[in-house]
């Protein structure tokens, strides 16, 4: 059955073909973009709209079981945003961290059909895997933890990196994750081994294997480009939140210098100031090195302001969002993988850190020179909700409306930063479509995905344009997925069942006789029982490596 | 002659331990071995037979599937205020589907958890959980307390596979490494593994680990906290100071916390205490849940709306509200007119109001065995048994999802396919599309 669909009259922004709001015809046979369907085919006039390919989310958390037990956590946040069922579409619950079908449909509602989970420890690949299968429309993949990994850092310790890539290709493929992820490394087994202590810089030696958070960085780095896993080694580094974090920040950066790697929600990591002290913005530091560096990539990690809830693989960060909030507090230790920290958090506006948060993510979208290699997130729902991204394009797009609500935040706050110092660019709707779409999708190694070319999937978001961005971006007029159109005039229409995206790097099986062992010596799941059956990924694609 | 097969890694899914280590050997429909199971799960799999049952009954006569669920859709779809409840004993992949047709057709849904760890939910919700998986207890707890429970004989194997005998990477000496704890309103024979055992009068937990709070706090206690609580001072001081002074603590707590006077402040007060704790050193704490996927319902419930337990969607979006949506309360009160039970047996352990309003209303109800419940049932359905018949998810206590690898197949449908069944059919009728004519 072939299903073919022609949109034509739109301003169409397609930065990965350089195609700038000219008007063209969008073509669409069998979920792909063709050139050209007969003339008879069924059409959507999109005059006097924006067509963009569908938003793709590089950093977010939106499944498995720290997001279920933040979920659990908060019924205070689901009831009052309920998420009523339609008739193409079943119910939910919202608040910053919905349920797993109101995910799927408010990512599409906002014209987003890709999103990756950033943080899954291996032994939750499964449950993240049951929670996708329940999240819809979108496609969606995750990176697993691999920074506090006790076998990887007694291989590491040892010396045997060999062993050590085909560890890492293992784990990969015994999820069915995307690519790998580094959170806090070092620092969260020393949480769990050494009384809630952390470490706080590069050399830190995690005690009971001798090794360091830069030979972890290092290692783990390397053998992501090695393994070509599509999207590089996903970086949190260490010391997130505190004042002068900055410095190492910078000081991961040089340590993999020349190397593809990807650095997540930097906003939280490019702080001045001393330990305990005051904290100010080093955002062009850290601004100045991604630009001056073409293997580098970020996302931002920008705070909004409103209810947040903190949900991260950085365990020690948690127990000081705890202190700092005194709110409920959710730990979750993964034996031998990494552990979780849960808080609700709220960003205020009068508060100095939470201002300075703000305006040090805007600072950084400001003053990114190439917006393929700094692009837009909330770390959601950690800086704030998904949902908020349109008032972040906003105050991206529009300096009037920028300016209105700098003036309203903490002042000692903004007088740290540069934002009153002639920041005035305005972002165009092409740079958006490469911050929300076409960097990400090119970032992640998604071929197929950001971009409007004949051969790419048929995930379209139509939207009117207007001058209010925040509305205009809140309320496409048609979402489409794998070319069905899902969302007409703000309504749902159909629903659909995304894929699961997932990378297999090629690795030495003889690998399984070092795992086995450490597997019936350490872990409480059975060897045999670990990796994740094939009837687990449902509608899935792997994604190709890349050619070393 | 009967073909001998062995199933290696096979899972127990008799109690919330989720053991997967273990070796049966199956002989044509029976399981005659059952290595590495303990004397409960030995009796699971061994005892397992495949009665020559009728796979539905529909008014107490035999009935073909497909006439069942349609009985069963229809009562569903006719009623004005179902509810669904039990799935505590089934795979993931069934309780799914039962969220499923209680958002379609704006049912109440609710587990077991709502008689058994519901309070620790509440509690969770109110003050968050400091936890861990059990291979960290494993590889790091040296100290070990057990509050409120029993688990030498309702968990056998908690103590030797997961947290009081078992070397681990920073306890190489196992046993010998870990302090152990019991706290219990009677000697029960878990004291026996145990360094301490700590006798509370009943029903003043509350008392006692609030006094615990205060003294971690370097708060005064006053001396009749003996009189009160049975426990003297000293006592609770020295536990005080192994508690600040341990490396990795955990503390495992049963029903005898949450099911007692005080529930949910019980099981608040508990995992307060842990939080407080981590302000010296490591503390984790456990419910130690009963039925082999509690906790998969807990989850599934979660992802699907938002709440562990006690849902309601007759709004047409999931609501949460224990003591109005939980399954004994509404029956008691005489609320729904129909119920669809999923392995589970209200009818012979629920308080008599209930059972009695269970009685005057229409009853589907799905379990491999007979029960009081598939007794007064209208329409009953024969399935197979879960990790011994069909493959599945199940989760452990600590959240940790396993795969199910059933010993030998059944000739009754799983759970899984007799509700998606009656889904489908409430969605004919109801005239709800299904995307891809499957899924959600």
């Amino acid at each position: 059955m072939s299903s073919t669909l022609r949109i034509v009259n739109g301003k169409v922004y397609d930065p990965i073909n350089g195609v700038d709001g000219e008007i063209r015809d969008i073509c669409i046979k069998d979920g792909k973009i063709v050139e050209d369907v007969p003339s008879d085919a069924p059409r959507i006039d999109a005059k006097g709209m924006v067509v963009m390919p569908g938003g793709v989310d590089i950093h977010c958390h939106i499944a498995g079981p720290k997001v279920n037990l933040a979920r659990k956590l908060q019924p205070e946040d689901h009831r009052f945003d309920v998420h009523p069922r339609t008739r193409f579409t079943r119910s939910g619950s919202g608040g910053t961290v919905p349920s797993t079908f109101a995910t799927g449909y408010r990512y599409a509602l906002l014209g987003y059909t890709t999103a990756m989970d950033a943080a899954v420890p291996p032994m939750g690949a499964r449950h993240t895997l049951e929670e996708f299968h329940d999240t819809p429309i979108i496609d969606k993949g995750f990176y697993i933890i691999l920074g506090n990994n006790l076998l990887l850092y007694q291989l590491l310790k040892e010396g045997r990196y060999r062993e050590l890539r085909d560890a890492v290709a293992w784990w990969v493929n015994a999820t069915k994750a995307f690519t790998i992820k580094l959170v806090n490394p070092g620092g969260v087994e020393v949480w769990k081994e050494r009384r809630n202590a952390n470490v706080t810089n590069l050399d830190d030696k995690v005690d009971a294997f001798d090794v360091t958070p830069r030979q972890i960085i290092e290692a783990l780095v390397n053998v992501a480009n090695e393994l070509g896993l599509p999207h590089p080694a996903h970086i949190h580094c260490n010391n997130l939140g505190i004042p002068g974090n900055y410095k190492i920040t910078l000081e991961t950066m040089r340590t993999v210098e020349g190397r593809r790697v990807h650095f997540a929600h930097i906003q939280f990591h490019c702080y001045g100031g001393e330990p305990g002290g005051k904290m100010t913005s080093k955002a062009p530091e850290i601004a100045e090195y991604i630009n001056k560096h073409p293997e580098v990539s970020a996302d931002v990690g920008q705070v909004m302001f409103g209810k947040a809830t903190t949900m991260t693989g950085d365990a020690p960060l948690g127990w000081m969002l705890r202190r700092i909030s005194g709110n409920k507090w959710v730990n979750a230790d993964v034996e031998h993988e990494g552990g979780c920290g849960i808080v609700p958090f709220v960003y205020k506006e009068r508060n100095y850190v939470h201002a300075l948060q703000w305006a040090a993510g805007l600072e950084l979208f400001l003053l990114s020179e190439d917006p393929w290699r700094l692009v837009l997130s909330t770390d959601h729902p950690n800086g704030g909700s998904f949902l908020s991204y349109p008032r972040l394009i906003r105050l991206l797009m529009d300096r009037e409306f920028r300016n209105e609500q700098i003036r309203k935040v903490n002042q000692r706050a903004i007088r740290q930063t540069v934002l009153l110092d002639n920041l005035d660019r305005e972002y165009t709707l092409y740079e958006i479509a490469i911050i929300t779409r076409a960097g990400p999708a090119k970032l992640l190694g998604l071929k197929n995905k950001g971009h409007l070319g004949v051969g790419a999937d048929a995930d379209i978001t139509i939207y009117t344009e207007d001058e209010d961005k925040e509305k205009m971006f809140s309320t496409p007029r048609y979402v489409i997925k794998d070319g069905k159109v899902i969302i007409k005039e703000g309504e749902f229409c159909a629903d659909h069942e995304g894929r699961l995206l997932h990378s297999a790097p090629e690795y030495d099986r003889e690998i399984e006789e070092v795992i086995r062992p450490f597997f019936e010596q350490y872990y409480t799941v059975q060897f045999a029982n670990y990796p994740v059956p094939e009837n687990y990924l449902h509608n899935h694609e792997v994604v190709p490596t890349r050619q070393s | 002659m009967t073909d001998v097969r062995v199933v290696e890694n096979a899972t127990c899914t008799f109690c919330g331990c989720v053991c997967d280590d273990i070796i049966l050997t199956v002989e044509g429909d029976r399981i005659t071995q059952a290595k590495n199971a303990c004397t409960l799960g030995k009796a699971w799999f061994t005892e397992h037979t495949i009665e020559d049952r009728p796979v539905a009954l529909v008014d107490g006569r035999e009935a073909a599937l497909q006439e069942a669920v349609e009985a069963a859709a229809r009562i569903l779809v006719e009623s004005r205020f179902p509810v669904i409840y039990g799935l505590s004993d089934t795979t993931c992949e069934a309780q799914r589907e039962a969220v499923a047709i209680a958002d379609y057709i704006g049912a109440n849904i609710d587990t077991t958890t709502s008689v058994c760890h519901g309070p620790s939910g509440i509690a969770f919700q109110g003050v968050g959980e400091s936890t861990a998986t059990l291979g960290e207890i494993k590889n790091r707890a040296d100290l070990v307390i057990y509050w409120g429970g029993n688990p030498a004989e309702a968990h056998p194997r908690h103590f030797t596979r997961y947290s009081v005998t078992p070397k681990g990477m920073f306890v190489p000496r196992g046993r010998k490494d870990r302090t152990v704890v019991l706290v219990d309103v009677r000697r029960t024979p878990s004291a026996r593994a145990a360094d301490i055992f700590i006798q509370v009068k009943p029903g003043k937990d509350f008392e006692v680990l609030w006094a615990l709070r205060a003294l971690v706090k370097g708060r005064p206690v006053p001396s009749f906290i003996e009189e009160e609580t049975g426990v003297p001072l000293a006592t609770l001081q020295d536990l005080v100071e192994r508690m600040k002074n341990c490396r990795y603590g955990v503390l495992f707590f049963g029903m005898g916390l949450t099911m007692t006077r005080g529930r949910h402040f019980n099981s608040g007060a508990l995992l307060a205490l842990v939080t407080d704790l981590n302000e010296y050193t490591h503390f984790v704490a456990k419910p130690v849940r009963g039925h082999g996927n509690v906790t998969g319902a807990d989850n599934v419930l979660s992802w699907q709306t938002g709440f562990p337990f006690a849902v309601n969607f007759s709004r047409g979006f999931p609501r949460f509200n224990p003591g109005e949506f939980t399954t004994v309360d509404l029956l008691a009160r005489g609320e729904a007119d129909a119920a669809l039970i999923i392995a589970s047996d209200p009818a012979s352990n629920f308080p008599r109001p209930a059972i009695e309003h269970l009685r005057r209303i229409p009853v589907i109800a799905l379990d491999p065995k007979p029960t009081y419940t598939t007794d007064i049932a209208k329409v009953a359905f024969t399935t197979a048994t879960y990790g011994i018949n069909v493959a599945g998810t199940v989760y452990r206590m600590d959240d940790v999802p396993i795969y199910l690898r059933p010993a030998f197949p059944s000739p009754y449908p799983s759970d899984e396919e007799v509700l998606r069944a009656i889904k489908v059919r409430v969605c004919e009728l109801l005239d709800i599309p299904l995307p891809n004519g499957k899924h959600h």
